[in-house]
Order: structure tokens, then sequence, then C-alpha cells
């Protein structure tokens, strides 16, 4: 399949592995972070570990949309499926998310009415279509899906259609990151930047994690040769001693990034003060909900909410594993009281949390391919 | 001790979990425990095996293999509740019959006759049932079995989902060989008699959610004449299971499970049509996961696998048929792929249906 074979061959996966254990000084422990979800993904699905050398751990990030999304904000989702007439639409992720009494699908089982859509647009067309139902669409994700949420409520704005609003809950990529170069109990030594965010925010807000912080970052791809190559692009800024933000995913990356889509999620939305992540507790200036002007779309407005925040349960570990701290495996209830099948935290729900990608694709002994 | 040595023990304590008697924790049924992946199996073990334990029915296998006097007879129900009713290359009568002649064929049965009954919604037009009836037909021609008996009830408006089918079938094993996951050994090849996933991937793109078009048709198609093939070119098969709700992975997952064995699939060895792997990049599933209705999974003995291959082959509905990979002793009880990039990773049992990823 073009655009797609070319960046799984496992012959240059080989020659690049070969160069990364190359720049690996002995006895030298390197530890990056790949933020994002998707890149969680790939580096089970395809295996990227099995090629790497021991020296090198990746550490998974909080880039994972649906494993960051609080329990009571789960909570609040049901209680507003609950309300007469309603039609709560979602993507696919949510809905195995845990809240405080089961997910969507254990709520659907109970009565409420929640739907998978593909995009915001299929939730407002539907609501077009049926005008006798009050169709919300939960809204999550980082910069990567706020513009077209954006996109939605302007254009429901424009045709007027008012059995329609949005349930909030986008967040920012860099306070998380900020968080976590903050944590006193985490030793970096750089990033693997979020590839498909970055579309849309381009690469210069990184540039004080490479200043400031004096971490590198590379804007990493979504194939498995392309977390190889940032790889390969951090132990070679590493190993020349520089600092800097550079872009592997050019393909799709503009430095500068979507200045449209910005705009738009400008016009719609507008900081929160604070925001509750999961595991990572309040942060400030981290999420975005909709601006004044675009009230009557706001479902936190429009239904009265419970808003009561639930503790995360005491067993899960997720914070310290969102944070890198721990590895899926060395949180205390991983596979046992916590499965795909139950799970506790949400890292374990998302195909790209990092305790389900591990338990789905990477639970057994790995054996190293010789690069050589 | 070391990391490594922790994370085995942390991986042993997992496996000793995952092998306790299943309980079904929710209170209500949700569209998780019809889906064919763990939340399935652990509904019917806890509940309906619970209920009519028999050493029959443990074996959980696609049909019931009865012992009647000289004569064994293989026995099997499927229940039919697809959205869209009628999608490109089939309809919910084609797969009605094929299901249930495939669940008799790949037990290593001849399928002979059919019951079939129809709950049908009050509204539901008679132009509609006079198609599903005539494809049921077309599909029990082309795999010579019979539909002998029958029932009809009609619901509600509202109370069902336009019309649902369950078929019953017979057939009749006329050799004395044992197939079963639980008898595969390591050393043995895994095949597929087709490209996988056409079938989910046509309805997936028929409910039109995702503006896709494409050419591509069901593999809804009756297994008994591949089934036979096999079974004659190849003494030592193993098993065959059709590959249904769940998709390959699923049923490789019994046979790790049942046989206590490893079983490593070559992602590259995998067939699976470029429409259906562009679509499933795209929704971010894996076609492993993604039903079939005109295939099969055969576990023959290695020595035979070219054999075997060539055998189904032959045949126009096994043209693609390829070996995907093979059974090996550690790790017990997993799936394993070497993926074309040249790692390798778990291949596990689905909790619900695979969910499209976000981003």
């Amino acid at each position: 399949m073009r655009f797609v074979d070319e960046y799984r061959d496992a012959g240059q996966a080989r020659a690049l592995a070969a160069e990364i254990a190359a720049l690996c000084e002995p006895g030298r422990e390197y530890k990056f972070m790949e933020v994002c979800g998707g890149h969680t993904h790939t580096i089970y699905k395809h295996g990227i570990e099995d090629y790497l050398p021991e020296s090198i751990t990746l550490v998974h990030g909080p880039g994972c949309p649906v494993c960051v999304i609080p329990m009571g904000r789960v909570d609040d989702a049901i209680h507003i499926a609950r309300q007469p007439g309603v039609l709560m639409t979602s993507f696919g992720d949510m809905m195995r998310v845990p809240g405080s009494g089961g997910n969507f699908f254990d709520a659907n089982a109970e009565g409420t009415n929640i739907r998978m859509v593909y995009s915001p647009l299929d939730a407002l067309k539907i609501a077009r279509e049926q005008p006798d139902l009050q169709v919300v669409f939960m809204a999550i994700g980082f910069e990567t899906t706020a513009p077209s949420t954006a996109m939605t409520v302007l254009r429901a704005a424009r045709e007027g259609i008012d059995n329609f609003a949005v349930f909030c809950n986008h967040v920012t990529i860099l306070p998380a990151i900020k968080a976590i170069l903050d944590s006193p109990d985490l030793r970096l030594d750089g990033f693997l930047g979020p590839g498909h965010v970055s579309t849309v925010i381009g690469c210069a807000p990184y540039e004080f994690i490479s200043g400031h912080y004096g971490k590198p970052l590379v804007v990493a791809g979504f194939e498995p040769l392309d977390v190889l190559q940032s790889i390969y692009l951090l132990m070679r800024q590493l190993k020349d001693g520089r600092s800097e933000v550079e872009n592997q995913y050019t393909r799709v990356v503009p430095w500068q990034g979507n200045p449209t889509a910005l705009r738009v999620i400008g016009e719609v939305m507008e900081l929160r003060p604070y925001f509750e992540w999961r595991g990572l507790g309040f942060i400030s200036h981290s999420a975005l909900r909709l601006r004044a002007a675009y009230a009557d779309f706001d479902a936190e407005l429009r239904y009265e909410l419970p808003d009561v925040r639930v503790a995360d349960p005491k067993a899960c570990q997720c914070g310290e594993v969102l944070k890198g701290v721990l590895k899926p495996w060395e949180c205390k209830v991983f596979g046992t009281a916590c499965t795909p099948e139950t799970p506790i935290g949400t890292c374990m729900v998302s195909p790209e949390g990092a305790c389900a990608a591990y338990y789905n694709f990477g639970r057994f002994t790995r054996q190293r391919v010789n690069a050589t | 001790m070391t990391t490594s040595d922790r994370e085995r023990q942390v991986l042993n304590r997992i496996e000793r979990t995952r092998r306790r008697r299943p309980k079904v924790r929710e209170e209500r049924i949700t569209l998780a425990h019809g889906a064919g992946g763990k939340a399935t199996q652990t509904l019917v073990e806890a509940v309906f095996l619970e209920a009519f334990r028999n050493p029959v029915l443990e074996q959980l296998d696609d049909s019931a293999v009865l012992e009647i006097g000289p004569s064994r007879l293989a026995l099997t129900t499927d229940s039919f509740v697809v959205t869209p009713l009628f999608f490109p290359g089939g309809d919910i009568g084609h797969l009605a019959i094929n299901g249930t002649v495939n669940d008799l064929a790949v037990s290593g049965a001849r399928p002979l006759y059919l019951t079939a009954g129809f709950i049908i919604e009050e509204g539901f037009p008679v132009a509609d049932l006079i198609r599903i009836a005539t494809s049921m037909r077309e599909a029990a021609d082309a795999a010579d079995v019979h539909v002998v008996t029958g029932d009809t009830k009609v619901v509600q408006r509202g109370k069902g989902d336009g019309c649902y089918v369950t078929t019953a079938g017979v057939g009749v094993i006329e050799h004395d060989r044992r197939l079963g996951p639980s008898e595969v050994r390591p050393g043995d090849a895994v095949i597929v008699s087709g490209p996988i996933g056409d079938h989910g991937i046509t309805i997936m793109l028929a409910r039109g959610d995702l503006g896709i078009e494409s050419d591509l048709v069901s593999d809804t198609a009756s297994l008994h004449e591949l089934a036979a093939a096999l079974l004659d070119a190849a003494p030592g098969v193993r098993m065959m299971r059709d590959a249904t709700r769940g998709g390959v992975a699923t049923v490789l997952n019994e046979v790790a499970r049942a046989a206590e064995v490893a079983v490593v699939v070559e992602e590259d060895a995998i067939p699976v049509r470029p429409e259906v792997r562009g679509a499933a990049e795209l929704l971010g599933i894996d076609p492993l996961y993604v039903a079939c209705e005109g295939r099969f999974v055969a576990v023959v003995d290695g020595a035979e696998s070219d054999r075997a291959v060539e055998a189904l082959r032959r045949h126009p509905l096994g043209a693609r048929a390829a070996v995907i990979g093979r059974v090996g002793e550690a790790p017990a009880g997993l799936v394993l792929l070497k993926t074309a990039f040249g790692g390798t990773r778990i291949c596990d049992v689905l909790v619900g249906d695979p969910l499209p990823r976000i981003c």
C-alpha cells in the first residue's frame, strides 16, 4: 500500500537500528518520552522496542486524549445523556472509559442513548435530520481534534441548529509537558514530539523545552520508521551536545503549524483557568471551553451538571504511568485487577493508552532484533 | 532481583489471573457481550455453560458432535442480526445458510439439513422477505443442503430491527478423525483459506457512516467443498474453524489456549486485499479481528502444509490460501505476530468490537 509500506520497511529499520546502537555511549542510559498515545500504539503494534538497544528506554507520556479524561467528566457525560430526549455522541475510544458507575456501554444498557460518531459533523448531521432530539457531542482530544469541534460549532451557529450542543473536554498539550518537566521524580533525556498536534500548533511552541529545560525534542510521525528515525535524531543531538526542536514529520507538519485551524479554535474556544487531568491532577490553563459568544452550544451551561470530582481509585497508578515514572507492568494492579475487560484506570482503555498497548501487544519476554 | 526478573514475575501473575474461572461483572448485557471477544466468551462460559453443563457442550466447538448408534452427527445453530440486511456480495439470507453450513463443514461433517426461524418486525416489506428467502434457497442449493423445517414470529414495530434469522443444521461425519483446537501440537502449520476481513469491512462501508466508496464485496460463501478437499488432501488436519465474529485472531487465540501452545504468525504472509487494508488502516482497526463469512483457519501437520495449501488453491474459494504461521511451544497460550516491520507483538483476544481510534 502506497504511503504506508515505504515507512514500514524492515531493511531500513535494521540500518537505522545499527546507527542508533553506534551512537550509544557505553554505560549511559537513555530515557525518551513519546508524548503522544499514537506513538505508544505504533511502538507496540510494530514491535519497535525490539530494534532498540537495552540502554534506551521509551517512556509513555500523557498524550492519549482518552487516558487523561477524569472519571467525573465521564459521570457528567452520562448525566447529560440521562436527560429526556438527549442523544449523546462521542468518538469510539470514549465508549469504554470507566466513570464511577460504569462506562457508556453500561449506561446504554440502563437506557441512555450514547452513540459513536466518526466526526463532530456526523453529530451535527444527526441534529439537523432529527430535530426532536437534543444531540450533544462529547468533544475530547488535544489541538488535533479541537479545530473540527470548533468548525462544527461555527456551522451549527451559521445554520441555526439549536438542538446541538458540545460537551467540551479539549485539552492542550504544552501545560501537560511542562507539568511533567517540573515533576521532581523524573529524569528524561528528550522527547518524541506529538506529530498530529504539531500539524496545528507547529514546532515553535516547543522551544521552551529545548531552551529553558535543555531537552531535545523531535516532532515525530506515526509510522514505525518515523519513530525509529526520530529516536536516531534525538541520539544524534545528544551525541553532538545539541538541544533543539527538530521536525522529522515534515511531510505533514509545517514549522508554523496551521494558522487557519488556530484561528478557528481561538474564535470559538478559550482557555479554562484550570482543568483536572486524570492522574496528573489540576493543571492551570490546560483545557478549552466554549467562549461566551457560543454559550448557546455549551452543554455545560445548557444542562445542570453534578460536576463532582471523583477521586481516582486508590489502587490505580495511572498518574505515575502517564508521567513515565512507572512502566505499565510496574503498576500494582496491572493485568490482575486492571485489564482491558475491567479497566480501573484509563490507560488500560484506549488502544493508545500505555497499559492497554503493553497488555495487548507487548506482554511477553522480548527478544531484541539483531541490528547488524 | 533484576528488572527483567521482576517483569517475568508480573507476567506470570497475569497469566494466572487470566486462567481463573470467568465471572460476569456487569449487571446488564452490553453490546460488548455480543462482539465475539472476551466479553462474549465470559458470558457463554459463566451463564450458559454453567446452566447447561455437559460433556458435549464443554467442547465449545462450532458444532456439537453426537454419537448416535453407529453414526456421528454434527449439530449447530446460529442467529443473524446484520445491519444492513442487504449488502454488496450478499444479504442476511446468504449469511444464515452459509454460516450454519460452515460451522458443520469445519467440524468435518457433510452438511445435510437445516432449520430456519424468522423474527420479523411489523411493517417489514414482504418483497424484502421474499428476497431473503430466495437468497437462502440459492445458498442452500449451492451447499447441497435442504431447509426442512422452520418457524415465523412477528413482533411489534420498534421491537426488532427488520428481520432476524436463526438457522440450525445437522450433518454427518463420515470419517473417524478427531478435529479440534486441543489436537494442535508444536510443529503444526497454520493456514487461512483466503484473504481476510472482506465481510466485516464491506458491512462497515455499507452502513455509509464513513463516506468511503469501494468495490469490495462480502466473502459470504459455503465452505463445505473446501473443507472436504482439505480433509482429503491432508490426513494431519488438526482443526478447522470459520473466522467469523472476532476474526482470525480470535480463532488463533482459542487454539493457543486450548492446546497450550504458542501460535506464531507472520504478518507478511497473511492475505489481505488492499481495499481491506486501506479501510482498516484509516479506521485504526486490525484486519486480523475483522469478521469473514467465507474463510476458515486450519491447523495441519507441519509436514503436510504444502500439500494442504495446494489442495485448497485448486478450489476457486481457496485460490489465495496460504500458510500464515507455525505452532511452537512457548510462550504457551499466546498468539505472537511477527510484524512486517520486523518486530514481534502479542495478538490478544479483543474485549468487544474493535473501536476506531481518535487520532
